[in-house]
C-alpha cells in the first residue's frame, strides 16, 4: 500500500508539473477544448486512485471538480473565467494536499468546502477571493526515485560498451603468456561488468507482476463499493516487459478494470435471473507472441450496448445521424473511443463517464501497440492489448547457417532434432521437402538454401511452431540460447519480412531475429492436413501407456491412454448440473462429465475453470474432471482387480499403489443418461414454433430434453422457447421462457438469443431446466 | 553558408549536409542480412548499436562497392542509424548551393538522391541527400 501511495504522489507530482502549461493556457482561453479534457483527465485520475487509495478528502475534492469539468464538456456550463478560477483552486489545493501526504503533515482543510461551494456558485456570484496558496512543506526525503527512461538507455548503452571493451581487452591479453595476477584481475573484472549488466538490464525489465499486484486489491474494493462480487483471475504474471509499458500500461489496465466492473459486470440478483453465476468473473491474461506481448482483459458481464453507444454519440453530437446509420456494427463499437462519450446515463463515482476508454486508446498507441474490443452482448467483453516487444529481452536459441548466426524466438519452437538415424527422414515432395519426425510429417524449410547463404543438406532440423502450423526449419547446428534485447531493425530490413529484428549479442556482432511466422510465409509452406497428418502406425505405441494425473480428491490416479480423446480447461459456466448428473458443454454439445466427489469437483470450479480429459470409444464421449495432468506412464502387466466402481484395478508404479481408472464404466454411465426418464419437456410455443420443430428438436433432443408443440398437454414443461416478437405478448405460465431472435445483433433485447446460436441457447435451457420447479 | 562535406562516390565528387551527417568512422565487420533490399549490405555495430549499412554506390544504381571499403557516414534516419559507404572523404567547407540544372539526366538515380549542387574552386560538386539514398522496404517477391 505504501508503495502504491507513493507512486500515487510521484505520478500526481508529475502530471501537475505537466498541466501547470495547461492550466496557463486555459486561463487565458477558458474555451479551448483540449485543455479542458487534460484538466478533466487530470481531475478523472486522481479521483479513480484516491477511491482506490482511501483518500476522501481528494476524492470529494476531484469529484467535484470533475462533476463541473463534465458539465463544461457536455456544454451544460460555459466555462468561463469565474469556472475555471475554482477549478484552478481545486488543482492547486489537491497539489498542497498531495504533497502534504507526502511530508505527512495535514492540510488545513476547513475551506475545502468553500472551495467546492465555488464551483457550483461561479454563475450568480463574484468569484470568492481565490484562496491562498497553502504553503507547500518540505518533502520528505523519498526512499525510491523515478528515473528518466532516456538515462536509463545511456546506462544500458554505456553498459554494452563497457561488455565490448571487456571482451576485447580479454582478446588482446589471451594472445600474451598472461600473468596471472592479471587474468585474476580481468576474471574478476568480467565478474563485476557480467553483474552490473544483469543489475542495469533488470532496472529496465519489470515483471508484469508489477502492473498486475495493484489489481486484486483494487477489484476487491471497486467490487465492494458497487456492492457487486467479482472473482479476478491473473495468468502470465511472470512475463517480463520493458519498465516504460509497464508505466504506459498502468492507467489504462486501471480503467478498463473499473470499466468492467462497472459497466460490465451486473449486479448478482440480475445474474442469477440470467442464469450466470452471481460471481462475475474477470480475467487478466498476459503472455508473449512472437515480438509482441498481449493482454487479455475478459469478462462474463454485460457486454458494450452497441445501440445505447451510438445514440449516446449522435446526443453528444460526436456523430451525426446520418453518419451513425451509415456505420457497422464494428463502426458503432468503435465509438467508445471516442472522447466524451459513455453507454452509462447514470454516474458514478468509479469509472464515470467512460472516460477512460479515450484515453486509454492513446496511451496505448502511443507506445505502437493496438487495442481490439471483442463484444459479446449479453455475455462479456474481451479487451485484447497488444504492445511490441521492443526493448523487451526475449529468450533465444541461436543457429548457425553457412557462417552467419541467426537468433529464433524459445517460445516458438518445439523440439530440435538431429537429422540422421531412424528418427527422421527427409523426402523431396516435387519441389517442397517433407521431413518426417518420429511418423509425424511436417513441412520442411532448409534455411541455407532459402536465404541463399548455404547449400549442403542441413543437419539439424528446428521444429517451429506458427499459427497456421508447425514446420521443420533446416539449419547446420544449434549453438547456444541466450537472452538478448530486441530491437526493431531498419525498415528495408523488417521489410523483408523474414526478420523480427535485430540485436547485439556479447560477442559484439549483430544478429537477426528470425521471424518464424514471415519464413513460411515467404517460402509458401502449405500446411495441409493430408500432408502433415499423423503416420499412425508409426507413431503407435507397443507398450500399455497410461496417462498419470492428480485427481480432485488429491489422489494420484491413472487411465489408459487410448480411451482419451485430448486433455483441455473448461471454464466453470461450461459445467452445468441437473437431474444430479454434471454435464459439460462443448461446441454447443454436452457430454457427461464424471468425477470423484461434489464437493471437490465444486472447490474446482470456484476457480474458475477445472481441467478435463475428453473421453472416447470411436461413438460416445464423455469428460472426466481431474486436479491437473502429470505424464504418460508405462503400465506394469500385473494389475490387481478391483470391484470398486469405477477402478480397473490397482497396479504398484515406482513403489505406490495406484487406482487405474476403467473408462468402460464411464462411457455404460453415458449411455444411460441420455435416455433417463429424467429429460426435462421443452414446450416450442408462439408462431415459430413450426421452424423450431424442425431445426431445433433435433438438436434439443441430442441434448436429453424432450419436445412438444402442445400447450395444453398434462405435463407441465420446463422451459418454453419462444421467438422474440411473440414473446412480448405471450401469456405468462409457470414455465421460463427462453426468447430467440432472428439478427445475430441483439440490438433490441440484449437477453434473448440468436436463434442459431446453438451452444447459448443449450447454455440457457441447461440453466432453467437446473433452476425448473421439478 | 551551410557547411558541406565532401565525399567521393564512383569517380564523382558529392557533398553531405552537415546536418544529416552523425559522424564519420571505418565500419567494422559487417554481418549479411540474406534477402534484404539488394543495397543493403548488412549490419554492424558501432558504440553498441546496431548500424545498417549501405552500399552507396547499388543504391544509385552502380556497380557494388568493392568489399574493403570500410569509411563511411553516418546518418540517423526515421530512429533507425545507417552508414553510407563512401570511397573517400575529404574536407569539411561552406558552400553556397544552388539548383541543379536542368538538363536530361543519363541516369535518373543521381539526379533523384541530389538536392542541388555545389561549386568548389569552379568544380561542380553533387549536394547528395542521404535520406534519399536509405533503402527503401521492397515487397518480398515470395
Amino acid at each position: 500500500m505504501d508503495d502504491l501511495l507513493q507512486e500515487f504522489i510521484a505520478e500526481t507530482r508529475e502530471t501537475l508539473e505537466a498541466l501547470s502549461s495547461e492550466i496557463v493556457a486555459w486561463e487565458a482561453a477558458p474555451g479551448d477544448r483540449a485543455r479542458l479534457d487534460a484538466i478533466f483527465r487530470f481531475v478523472h485520475t486522481v479521483k479513480g486512485s484516491c477511491g482506490f487509495l482511501d483518500l476522501p478528502r481528494l476524492a470529494k475534492l476531484s469529484h467535484a471538480a470533475e462533476d463541473v469539468l463534465a458539465a463544461a464538456r457536455d456544454g451544460k456550463r460555459m466555462p468561463d473565467t469565474a469556472l475555471v478560477d475554482a477549478v484552478l483552486a481545486i488543482v492547486d489545493r489537491i497539489g498542497a494536499v498531495v504533497e502534504g501526504i507526502a511530508a505527512d503533515v495535514v492540510v488545513d482543510d476547513s475551506d475545502d468546502d468553500a472551495l467546492i461551494a465555488a464551483l457550483t456558485r461561479v454563475e450568480e456570484v463574484a468569484v470568492p477571493a481565490p484562496a491562498a496558496r497553502v504553503a507547500v512543506a518540505p518533502r520528505a526525503a523519498p526512499r525510491s526515485i523515478r528515473l528518466n527512461v532516456d538515462l536509463l538507455d545511456r546506462m544500458m548503452s554505456g553498459m554494452s560498451d563497457m561488455v565490448l571493451a571487456r571482451n576485447e581487452l580479454a582478446r588482446r591479453l589471451r594472445d600474451d603468456v598472461l600473468d596471472p595476477r592479471v587474468e585474476a584481475a580481468l576474471d574478476q573484472l568480467s565478474l563485476t561488468v557480467a553483474d552490473m549488466r544483469d543489475t542495469v538490464t533488470r532496472t529496465r525489465m519489470q515483471k508484469i507482476d508489477g502492473l498486475f499486484s495493484a489489481l486484486p486489491r483494487m477489484v476487491r474494493d471497486t467490487a465492494a463499493e458497487l456492492g457487486k462480487a467479482v472473482s479476478l483471475r491473473i495468468e502470465g504474471s511472470d512475463v517480463d516487459l520493458d519498465r516504460e509499458m509497464i508505466e504506459m500500461m498502468r492507467d489504462p489496465l486501471v480503467h478498463i478494470i473499473r470499466n468492467a466492473i462497472d459497466h460490465g459486470i451486473e449486479s448478482p440478483a440480475r445474474r442469477r435471473s440470467l442464469g450466470k453465476p452471481p460471481t462475475g468473473q474477470i480475467c487478466v491474461t498476459a503472455r508473449q507472441s512472437g515480438n509482441q506481448i498481449l493482454i487479455e482483459i475478459e469478462d462474463d458481464g454485460a457486454g458494450i450496448d452497441v445501440a445505447r453507444i451510438a445514440a449516446k454519440a449522435i446526443e453528444n453530437d460526436v456523430r451525426s445521424v446520418a453518419e451513425v446509420a451509415g456505420m457497422s456494427p464494428a463502426e458503432k463499437l468503435k465509438l467508445v473511443f471516442e472522447p466524451g462519450l459513455s453507454s452509462r446515463d447514470t454516474v458514478s463515482s468509479v469509472s464515470g463517464r467512460g472516460v477512460g476508454m479515450d484515453v486509454v486508446r492513446a496511451n496505448i498507441e502511443h507506445v505502437g501497440g493496438r487495442i481490439a474490443l471483442d463484444n459479446r452482448p449479453g455475455r462479456g467483453l474481451v479487451i485484447t492489448i497488444q504492445v511490441p516487444l521492443t526493448l523487451s529481452i526475449m529468450s533465444t536459441l541461436i543457429v548457425a547457417v553457412a557462417d552467419q548466426r541467426f537468433a529464433i524466438a524459445r517460445q516458438a519452437i518445439e523440439e530440435i532434432v538431429k537429422v540422421r538415424g531412424e528418427q527422421v527422414r527427409i523426402d523431396p515432395v516435387g519441389d517442397i521437402r517433407v521431413a518426417t519426425v518420429r511418423g509425424r510429417r511436417l513441412p520442411m524449410l532448409p534455411l541455407g538454401s532459402f536465404l541463399e547463404i548455404g547449400q549442403g543438406d542441413p543437419s539439424t532440423l528446428v521444429i517451429v511452431s506458427t499459427r497456421d502450423g508447425d514446420y521443420a526449419l533446416g539449419v547446420d547446428d544449434v549453438l547456444d540460447t541466450e537472452e538478448v534485447v530486441v530491437k526493431p531493425a531498419a525498415p528495408a530490413v523488417m521489410g523483408s519480412g523474414l526478420y523480427a529484428g535485430q540485436t547485439l549479442p556479447d560477442s559484439g556482432l549483430p544478429m537477426l531475429l528470425l521471424d518464424s511466422g514471415g519464413l513460411a510465409q515467404a517460402a509458401g509452406l502449405r500446411f495441409q492436413r493430408d500432408i502433415i497428418a499423423a503416420d499412425e502406425t508409426a507413431a503407435q505405441e507397443t507398450a500399455n501407456p497410461a496417462l498419470l494425473f492428480d485427481d480432485l480428491d488429491g489422489a494420484r490416479r491413472a487411465i489408459p491412454l487410448g480411451a482419451i480423446d485430448r486433455v483441455e480447461k473448461a471454464t466453470a459456466e461450461a459445467v452445468h448440473r441437473s437431474g444430479g448428473r454434471t454435464r459439460l458443454i462443448v461446441d454447443g454439445a454436452t457430454m457427461p462429465l464424471h468425477h470423484v466427489e461434489s464437493a471437490a469437483l465444486d472447490d474446482a470450479l470456484a476457480h474458475g475453470e477445472v481441467e478435463v480429459l475428453r473421453l472416447t470409444d470411436g461413438e460416445t464421449e464423455c469428460a472426466y474432471a481431474i486436479g491437473g495432468a502429470l505424464e504418460i506412464i508405462h503400465l506394469p502387466a500385473e494389475i490387481a482387480p478391483a470391484t470398486n466402481g469405477p477402478v480397473l484395478g490397482i497396479a504398484v508404479w515406482e513403489g505406490r499403489a495406484l487406482e487405474i481408472l476403467d473408462p468402460l464404466v464411464f462411457f455404460l454411465d453415458s449411455g444411460v443418461a441420455d435416455t433417463g426418464p429424467v429429460a426435462p419437456l421443452c414446450l416450442l410455443d408462439g408462431a415459430g414454433a413450426a421452424w423450431m420443430d424442425r431445426f431445433l428438436r433435433p438438436v434439443l433432443e441430442a441434448h436429453g430434453y424432450r419436445c412438444t408443440l402442445s400447450p395444453e398437454g398434462e405435463e407441465a414443461p420446463s422451459v418454453r422457447l419462444m421467438m422474440e416478437e411473440d414473446a412480448v405478448a405471450a401469456v405468462p405460465s409457470g414455465a421460463p421462457v427462453v426468447r430467440l431472435r432472428r439478427d445475430r445483433e441483439g440490438l433490441a433485447d440484449p437477453d434473448s438469443i440468436y436463434r442459431y446460436d446453438r451452444s447459448a441457447l443449450i447454455a440457457a435451457l441447461a440453466g432453467h431446466a437446473r433452476r425448473g420447479g421439478r | 553558408m551551410p557547411l558541406f562535406l565532401i565525399a567521393c562516390i564512383a569517380g564523382q565528387g558529392v557533398v553531405f549536409d552537415a546536418d544529416q551527417v552523425d559522424s564519420v568512422v571505418d565500419i567494422g565487420e559487417v554481418v549479411a542480412v540474406p534477402r534484404a533490399e539488394p543495397s543493403v549490405r548488412g549490419l554492424t555495430a558501432l558504440r553498441s548499436r546496431v548500424i545498417t549499412v549501405v552500399d552507396t554506390r547499388r543504391a544509385l544504381g552502380l556497380e557494388p562497392t568493392a568489399s574493403h571499403v570500410r569509411r563511411a557516414v553516418i546518418t540517423r534516419q526515421d530512429g533507425h542509424y545507417y552508414a553510407m559507404l563512401v570511397d573517400a572523404l575529404e574536407d569539411i567547407e561552406t558552400f553556397d548551393m544552388r539548383p541543379m540544372p536542368h538538363v536530361a539526366p543519363k541516369d535518373g538515380r543521381w539526379s533523384r538522391a541530389a538536392n542541388g549542387m555545389v561549386f568548389r574552386n569552379g568544380e561542380p560538386l553533387l549536394v547528395l541527400d542521404l535520406a534519399k539514398l536509405v533503402p527503401q522496404p521492397v515487397a518480398l517477391v515470395a
